[in-house]
């Protein structure tokens, strides 16, 4: 599924990362604790979560996620949007939330990390 | 042998994370096999997050050998007091700030443990902790 394809069923804004629509992503895995994320976290994740503060993109260049969607509308930090553009990890915002979302994407057969 | 040492400062969460993101940084410019590139510097962001929640101050060591890689964290703070409790899964004394950063699920130590290929851990209460995280980088580790 490309990310384009995730910005439409998730209705999403993409907030940086115009360039990457055409991204393939595979799996998907979703938390706001970013500790649970670094342990089932694999390269080419695509990370939702609903934590906007700049460590949410760290822990997404720590374990190579290939895009964050942010949930509920939210939209992250400043200093968060920086830290994406100098490690060109895409973000999105998407109006739905987290169980939605996921929801959504799953059923659209964009699989679990724990899947893969 | 490349040997570098880091200063962490505690409760500073604006950079909390840096030390890390400079270390995956150097790794890959050495060339160091992806896959334990990835394993360290969750140990790394981990380890440091540990210190910028708990501790006062502390560094962390980088030293890299041809076979392995070796991070040294030893920071001054209010150390450990139980150590096999801290080392569970989801046992935290994370505050509500820690918490609001996405950390203190009490998966720190077990995610340092799981990707590392050595740990070992010791504390002082009222002093503070010491870990050591070793990484072998001729063999693949499970």
């Amino acid at each position: 599924m490309t990310l384009r394809e995730i910005k439409e069923i998730l209705q999403a804004e993409i907030i940086y990362g115009d360039d990457h629509l055409e991204d393939k992503i595979e799996f998907a895995g979703a938390s706001d604790l970013m500790s649970d994320v670094l342990a089932f976290g694999k390269p080419g994740i695509l990370l939702l979560t609903g934590l906007t503060n700049a460590q949410s993109v760290r822990t997404a260049d720590i374990i190579e996620a290939k895009a964050i969607v942010y949930v509920r509308g939210k939209v992250p930090d400043k200093e968060a949007v920086e830290m994406a553009k100098n490690k060109g990890i895409p973000i999105l915002s998407s109006k739905h939330m987290m169980y939605k979302a996921c929801g959504l994407l799953y059923s659209h057969g964009l699989l679990g990390v724990s899947e893969i | 042998m490349f040997y570098q040492c880091f200063e962490i400062e505690g409760k500073d969460f604006g950079n909390a994370g840096n030390v890390s993101t400079q270390i995956k940084e150097i790794l890959q410019e050495i060339g160091i096999d992806p896959p334990i590139i990835r394993r360290a510097a969750i140990a790394a962001y981990e380890a440091e997050m540990n210190v910028v929640m708990y501790a006062d101050r502390g560094k962390l060591i980088l030293s890299l050998t041809p076979r392995k890689l070796h991070f040294k964290v030893e920071d001054e703070g209010p150390g450990i007091e139980d150590i096999d409790l801290a080392m569970q899964e989801g046992y935290s004394t994370a505050t509500e700030e820690m918490r609001e950063m996405g950390f203190g699920a009490g998966m720190g130590l077990p995610n340092i443990k799981k990707n590392a290929d050595q740990f070992d851990i010791s504390s002082t209460v009222g002093k503070g902790t010491l870990l050591n995280i070793v990484f072998f980088l001729d063999q693949k580790k499970k």
